[in-house]
């Protein structure tokens, strides 16, 4: 099957259903979903609330998993993958953003980037060359030592998205990434997520409320009661 | 697992008073758990250095009674005695009662002959034998007061009343570093002049040929003297000792209930710390877990995290409590020969709190193991 915008797919969902269990009442959120996610591309995830697409998120990022149907990302069949290996994918291939930015609170700036590293076979100077880069990158080089609770939304949220492209993986999941902030951040933060799209090829899938929000996107969906429904598709410059 | 060791040191200083009042909790009750086994093992050395193959006699009734200086060559008659020597305890105040250390009005020739393990040069036994007032200090109490030979140390008798002055003559050297040398010995002679010839003395030590017959040996001694004014009781050096320090086994049995107990209630607080905080952290560990960390490396930080609280915790306390120990010469008032935590308390203090840092670790690293990133993100803010 051919993803949407004709390029090979990095996100491939099949016949996904996913159903809670609230004490003995069932409740279905997705039933029979199928999406494509190009490599490159940048989607964005509409519809009301508790229509399902933090779930779609979770599923995508591998974190977790569907009652029924296969998920793969990257060519790998989430499925087939145990506990350690869902986490080995989670570190190679998936950088999460949040709506509240999930920063330790305890580490500097530097430390929360360098957090993923340490999982790498990098050595400290290579750490550190790696972290300087991408706070750079999202405009936070003077920051490196700040702690969290020093820095206004915004610069948390930049330091979140340095920390979630610091290992370079090829898929950036972000969770209403701009719910937090104040417009004039918010366009930062969608400038930032617009630039590691285009310059740095990152695969971006946003979930958001915010239309403005969603206008950066390549291809928007609308999630509504289960089903998928494509509002606006650009063409990629 | 050093590159995660600044996360894990920063993450125990999150909450600093918390991780302070755990540390110091465990350093009070591993320094108490360090002070009560040193008292066992200090008690067991001195029963260790005290010797089988002498015997003491006493009076029956009691250690502060007298008994004839005449019984001496009765005793020596007895078959399987090799040599007796006489001590009587003189219980003398140097300028202040706080200064306690035991003295002993002693036969001048065989006592010393008895106690080879206390080295003396010939020039100083022979000095002691011929003067009338010399003295012959341990090496500890030398080394506690900066006595040194020819000094002039005075005593007021309590039990033999009067101003008593002493001239050291000799410091006896211990042959192995268990043995006490908190003790003075002065010429009985001496004694027994300036009391009018009273021909008295506080116990009799037998010296045996063959240290397994000291059972049978001592019921003679004091079959001997059954009857006579002045019964004896005779046990080994080691008995008597035991005397002394009697119900050891119970001390034993309630130090260790105690140290016990410590441990227990310490090992309840870290747990209760730990368990705070590693719920105030479920949200983190979640984004760890998120961000690609596995459930082994999520275990084992916070493992870490609790055996860093409690193996700091452990060696300042088991440390604290071997320089404290060592520097100020504790040693009970002179009840304790030598009041040393050894390495093996150490030993035992590090082992309890690896032990306190994995019991108080495994529930938080369990539910952390468990813990679903997702269920953690959505919940908790
Ligand atoms: N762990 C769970 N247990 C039970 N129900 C759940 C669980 N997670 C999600 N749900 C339910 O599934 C539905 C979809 O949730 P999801 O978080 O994906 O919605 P959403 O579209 O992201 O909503 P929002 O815009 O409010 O973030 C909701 O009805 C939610 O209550
Ligand atoms: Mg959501």
């Amino acid at each position: 099957m051919d993803s949407p915008t004709g390029a090979r797919p990095i996100i491939a969902l099949r016949g996904v259903s996913k159903t809670y269990w609230r004490d003995t009442i069932e409740v279905p959120v997705l039933a029979q979903l199928d999406l494509d996610v190009a490599d490159g591309e940048f989607l964005a995830l509409m519809g009301p609330s508790g229509s399902g697409k933090s779930t779609i998120l979770n599923l995508v990022s591998g974190i977790d998993s569907p009652t029924a149907g296969r998920v793969v990302v990257a060519g790998v069949d989430l499925g087939s993958l145990d506990q350690a290996a869902l986490a080995a994918f989670r570190a190679r291939h998936v950088g999460f953003i949040f709506q509240s930015y999930n920063l330790i609170p305890v580490l500097t700036a530097f430390q929360n980037v360098e957090l993923p590293l340490l999982l790498t076979g990098l050595d400290r100077r290579q750490r550190k060359q790696h972290v300087l880069d991408v706070l750079g990158i999202v405009g936070l080089h003077g920051r490196s030592e700040h702690y969290p609770r020093q820095l206004s939304g915004g610069q948390e949220q930049r330091v979140a998205i340095a920390r979630a492209i610091v290992s370079d993986p090829s898929l950036l999941v972000a969770d209403e990434p701009t719910g937090d902030l104040d417009a004039a951040s918010a366009t930062e933060i969608l400038d930032l997520l617009g630039r590691l799209n285009r310059e740095f090829g990152k695969t971006v899938v946003m979930v958001t409320h915010d239309p403005r929000a969603a206008e950066r996107a390549h291809r928007v969906l609308h999630l509504d009661k289960g089903v998928l429904v494509e509002s606006v598709r650009r063409d990629r410059p | 697992m050093t590159r995660f060791l600044p996360f894990i040191l920063r993450s125990t200083l999150r909450n600093k008073r918390r991780t302070v009042l755990t540390i110091l909790s465990l350093i009070i009750s591993l320094f108490l758990f360090c002070t009560l086994r040193t008292v066992i093992t200090s008690l067991a050395a001195s029963l260790e250095s005290a010797s089988t193959a002498r015997l003491i006699t006493r009076r029956s009734t009691s250690l502060t009674f007298m008994m004839p200086a005449s019984y001496r060559d009765r005793l020596a008659q007895i078959p399987g005695v090799e040599d007796v020597a006489y001590m009587s305890w003189f219980g003398g105040v140097y300028i202040d009662e706080r200064n306690f250390f035991a003295q002993f009005a002693v036969d001048p020739v065989r006592y010393l002959v008895m106690y080879p393990e206390y080295r003396l040069t010939p020039e100083e036994k022979e000095t002691f034998r011929r003067e009338r007032t010399a003295c012959i200090i341990g090496e500890k109490l030398a080394r506690k007061y900066g006595f040194k030979k020819g000094d002039r140390i005075t005593l007021r008798g309590t039990i033999f009343e009067g101003i008593w002055d002493f001239t050291v003559c000799g410091i006896a050297l211990p042959a192995t570093p268990d043995l006490d040398t908190n003790w003075l010995l002065f010429n009985g002679e001496y004694l027994n002049q300036r009391m009018g010839d009273f021909g008295q003395v506080g116990t009799f030590v037998l010296k045996l040929k063959d240290p397994s017959r000291a059972g049978d040996i001592a019921r003679i001694v004091d079959a001997t003297f059954a009857n006579s004014a002045a019964e004896t009781k005779t046990e080994t050096e080691k008995a008597f000792q035991l005397g002394f320090i009697s119900m050891l086994g119970n001390i034993q049995a309630v130090i260790y209930a105690l140290g016990s107990a410590i441990v227990i209630a310490i090992g309840l607080v870290s747990m209760n710390t730990m368990m705070m905080a590693a719920r105030e952290r479920t949200r983190e560990i979640a984004v760890l877990k998120a961000l690609g960390f596995n459930d082994r490396t999520v275990v084992g930080l916070v493992l870490a995290e609790a055996l860093l609280i409690t193996l700091v915790g452990g060696l300042l306390g088991a440390g604290l409590a071997r320089l404290v120990f060592a520097f100020s010469n504790f040693n009970a008032g002179g009840f304790f020969q030598q009041f040393k935590v050894t390495d093996g308390t150490l030993a035992q203090a590090m082992g309890i709190a690896l032990f306190l840092g994995l019991v108080s670790g495994l529930a938080p690293a369990w539910n952390a193991a468990r813990l679903r990133i997702v269920d953690a993100l959505r919940h908790s803010g």
